[in-house]
């Protein structure tokens, strides 16, 4: 992730002191009480209360006089923990508890972008921040420390910290931080602060609470589709085209406009990445006003000959492109000498679906857009659920041509990311809106909506060909990828000659020693927006080629699991992580009749797991899912349960991605509209999880929300192969006949 | 337009709205509580489940003409401090992940154990399947409601009557 460690330059108040190296601040002389001004709302805040206006910037760490230890968390929480992780990493150098701190989401402001990104993605909160945060919180302990030592006059070795006081330890005096703060904030920063040996710690590497929980037990908890202001707000519901390249020619609003609460029939612009769409926004006093008027509101729309786009069609097209060769991705050996000399080969091609994120917070952004009353020209203000304030920021700048120091965003919690609030045409639409109406809006999508206008995860068709030596050793691999990109759906300078990375993402990451190992990706036009989604291609790609190997090992007679080991001779963290997969799941015990096991590993940039997915045949042709064993490699773990509940999640994601129905085209567009045809697993499908964390410390630190996704499919494809016989090669399937 | 009056969280409310609205949007946008969310406007996904008088209920498919006279519990209501059973167990087990349906699955958990004190799994997935969960907190919410159940069965019982104390 990003490290913008050298920008330097940023203003800074009297008050303030900071550095680029170590992002410590202490921010003195606001007033003691609550009415805290800072630029983002504190995500418990309730709707109708007055927002802060203010905007008094301050890096991550903010001693009040009052004592209040304010601590910015720069990375958006989507449910995967980072509004305890990452102020964790900062609270445990600074030797207080999180529970004594006030969190504060950042919004994008250029001094938080200094260390790194304000984006959530990747899985890269704690493998990119994991030092960076630390050293903010060490350097702001040793100042306090240093800050004691003058005020008691006392060697700074007699000093410690503690429980957010300093502590004198002859004598036992103690101050606490917000006594010191003042004198600490003009003292120089160190650059390299001496960090705590993590025997020491008392949160990172622990289970703990985490502090948004209570929030959002009780309802208090505000996403962004819960912001409002409190003056003249109106809402808008909008009307686009679910045919994709299709162009507004008229609309007709009479009917719409007499409807009670509606105000006004907008035309808008939706941009997302090289793709604008137009849509017509219904402004009311209400969302349900919006939505009535919405379905008054007669639209034409011109399809531009995208009306007779269609899943069958497409997947054919993919089928006969796959007889093309492409370009290559990566290359060892001679494989097309190996396959051909071989004493054995398999062949087998793996279909998937195009799905939907479905984040159970549609997408929705409140924007105030204020034209300029002097020289420093237009505001546009912000609250939203994004995956990054300063993602919103830059794509409000870029669409609408306002400076981005004249844009405030609003990061609240967001009701689910996975990749898709990553693209922030949700929030440049409403700002837009707000420009056209000179009215706060709050724009809020329908589920239909949601489900409908993408982007969405591309499918991948993989065609994998493999050989085998006499001993039934796997000597050659190719798996030829036929997809259509993310990349080339977004960026209008993407380059069709050259290998698509992120569409062969990590199939040349696996660490099985295969000495003829050649990847090739087939690219597919296609208008559709698409983009990434959990775990992006990896998500689709695993399936692939972890049951090909699965194929390869039934066809050289041997156990997956030995077949697997037996290409991973080198110690490897994929080694140890099937190592302890063949442990924790008995693997070696062997099931009864009707029964069956799969197994799967995945290494990409985000980490890397293993998972042995078990199943049973039910009586009417269907398997059940009996068991997930996962074992995840970590290196260094900061919350051993908010990994599990990553694991967990990550496995009812796949399970869905496998055996729900996905999103296909008719007449240009989604047929899937809602949860009634667009299905998610349920709680009465979701199979018992058993994770594992391999993490013994040091340097080495993993991803933790997506590794526990790719090999959910290829596992249970494994394991119903396992315990029925028959292969799964084509996702969707269903469980209930295979 | 009409006036609908509603008791929410046994707080009488006056609203001035289209009587065809859904409960969800008055509870949201006009009365101002936001703790229920709105997930898919069909009934499909339970994101938005209130209490009608104690029985759970999708406030995006009842119009807010419907609620009038009823009972409306909400997410703010279920307790006075966060201390409701159910609530408790959903921190114990630190249910939430991205937390926006989980008012939702609080409410159909709460509405459950009322129902049937101690529940099987199967009675669990009968009752919480309307409601669904992305990020897949599904396992938790199962050891949850066993949990809470587990609670309120060993939390000290008020007499299911209490004699009436008349006048001599």
């Amino acid at each position: 992730m990003n490290t913008n460690a050298n920008k330097t330059g940023t203003s800074r108040r009297g008050f303030l002191k900071a550095t680029s190296l170590t992002g410590v601040a202490f921010a003195l002389g606001f007033s003691s009480t609550d009415a805290f001004a800072s630029p983002v709302l504190n995500l418990s805040t309730k709707p109708g209360l007055a927002l802060p206006e203010a905007a008094e910037l301050t890096p991550y760490v903010i001693i009040e006089k009052s004592g209040r230890i304010i601590i910015m968390n720069p990375r958006p929480e989507i449910g995967q923990g980072t509004y305890q992780s990452v102020p964790a990493l900062i609270a445990e150098e600074l030797e207080v508890s999180l529970d004594k701190v006030t969190i504060r989401q950042t919004g994008g402001e250029p001094k938080y972008g200094e260390l790194w990104s304000q984006a959530v993605g990747g899985s890269g909160s704690i493998r990119g921040g994991y030092t960076q945060m630390r050293k903010v919180g060490a350097s702001a302990r040793e100042m306090l420390i240093q800050a004691a030592s003058q005020q008691w006059n006392v060697p700074l070795s007699e000093c410690f910290a503690e429980k957010g006081s300093i502590v004198h330890k002859p004598t036992g005096k103690r101050l606490p931080y917000g006594q010191l703060a003042e004198t600490a904030a003009k003292l120089p920063v160190p650059k390299e602060p001496v960090l705590k040996d993590p025997k020491q710690f008392t949160m990172l590497g622990k289970s703990m609470p985490r502090p948004d929980v209570p929030l959002k037990v009780t309802g208090q908890a505000m996403f962004g589709i819960d912001a409002s202001v409190p003056a003249g707000m109106l809402y808008a519901s909008i009307e686009r085209c679910p045919v994709f390249g299709s162009t507004l020619v008229g609309f007709d609003a009479a009917q719409a406009l007499n409807v009670k609460g509606v105000r006004k029939a907008v035309k808008v612009e939706r941009v997302v990445g090289k793709n604008r769409y137009e849509g017509v926004a219904i402004v009311a006093d209400n969302y349900w006003a919006a939505m009535q008027g919405r379905k008054a509101l007669k639209v034409t729309w011109k399809h531009n000959g995208h009306d007779t786009f269609n899943s069958a069609d497409f997947e054919n097209k993919l089928r006969e492109l796959a007889k093309t060769d492409g370009v290559q991705g990566h290359n060892v050996g001679d494989f097309d000498k190996s396959f051909a000399d071989s004493a054995s080969q398999v062949e087998a091609f793996y279909e998937t679906p195009i799905v939907s994120h479905s984040t159970m917070e549609p997408m929705n952004a409140l924007a105030h857009y204020k034209p300029g009353v002097d020289a420093a020209g237009d505001k546009v203000e912000l609250w939203v659920s994004s995956q990054g304030g300063d993602l919103v920021r830059d794509e409000v700048a870029k669409v609408l041509n306002v400076p981005a120091d004249n844009i405030t965003v609003h990061v609240l919690f967001n009701g689910g990311g996975f990749g898709r609030r990553l693209t922030q045409d949700f929030a440049t639409e409403a700002a837009l809106l707000s420009k056209a109406i000179g009215k706060p809006v709050k724009v809020v999508w329908t589920r239909e909506d949601d489900t409908q206008l993408g982007p969405f995860r591309p499918m991948t068709f993989s065609a994998m060909r493999g050989a085998l030596s006499a001993d039934g050793k796997a000597v050659a691999l190719q798996h030829k990828v036929i997809a259509p990109s993310i990349d080339a759906t977004m960026n209008a300078t993407y380059d069709k000659t050259k290998p698509d990375a992120t569409m062969l993402e990590a199939t040349n990451e696996q660490k099985y020693e295969i000495p003829n190992l050649n990847t090739r990706y087939v690219h597919a036009d296609v208008h559709v927006p698409l983009t990434y989604w959990r775990s992006v291609t990896s998500s689709t790609l695993a399936f692939a080629h972890e049951c090909f190997i699965d194929e390869m090992a039934h066809k050289a007679g041997q156990d997956p699991l030995a077949f697997r080991l037996a290409m991973l001779t080198k110690d490897s963290d994929a080694k140890r992580v099937l190592m302890k997969l063949k442990e924790v799941s008995g693997w070696d015990q062997p099931l009864p009749e009707g029964k069956g096991r799969g197994i799967a590993q995945w290494e990409f940039f985000a980490g890397l797991a293993g998972q042995v997915v078990e199943v049973s045949k039910d009586k009417d042709g269907g398997v059940k899912v009996d068991k997930v064993y996962c074992v995840i490699d970590l290196g260094t773990v900061v919350n051993p349960d908010t990994v599990q509940a990553q694991v967990e999640g990550s496995v009812a994601m796949a399970l869905t991605a496998a055996t729900k129905a996905g999103i296909t085209f008719e007449g240009g567009q989604a047929v899937q509209k809602n949860f009634d045809t667009n299905q998610m697993v349920r709680i009465n499908e979701m199979p018992p999880v058993e994770v594992h964390i391999l993490a013994e410390g040091g340097p080495v630190i993993k991803g933790v929300g997506e590794p526990g996704l790719p090999p959910l499919a290829p596992a249970l494809a494994n394991a119903v192969f396992a315990a029925t016989g028959k292969r799964i090669r084509k996702l969707p399937f269903d469980l209930g006949s295979v | 337009m009409a006036t609908v009056k509603l008791t929410i969280n046994n707080r009488p409310h006056t609203l001035d709205v289209d009587p065809d609205m859904p409960l969800l949007w008055a509870i949201r946008d006009v009365v101002g509580l936001t703790g229920t969310k709105f997930g898919c406007g069909i009934a499909q996904c339970g994101a938005c489940t209130v209490h009608l008088d104690g029985s759970p209920t999708r406030s995006c498919s009842v119009p807010v003409s419907a609620a009038a006279g009823q009972k409306i519990t909400t997410i703010e209501g279920l307790s006075k401090n966060a201390d409701h059973p159910v609530q408790k167990a959903w921190i114990e087990h630190q249910v939430p992940q991205c937390g926006y349906c989980q008012s939702g699955q609080i409410m159909s958990a709460a509405a459950l154990l009322k129902q049937t004190p101690k529940p099987t799994d199967a009675d669990i997935d009968a009752a919480m399947q309307g409601n669904i969960c992305r990020c897949g907190t599904y396992g938790r919410i199962r050891k949850a409601i066993h949990s809470a159940s587990a609670e309120m069965a060993s939390a000290p019982k008020m007499p299911k009557s209490t004699p009436k104390i008349g006048k001599r």
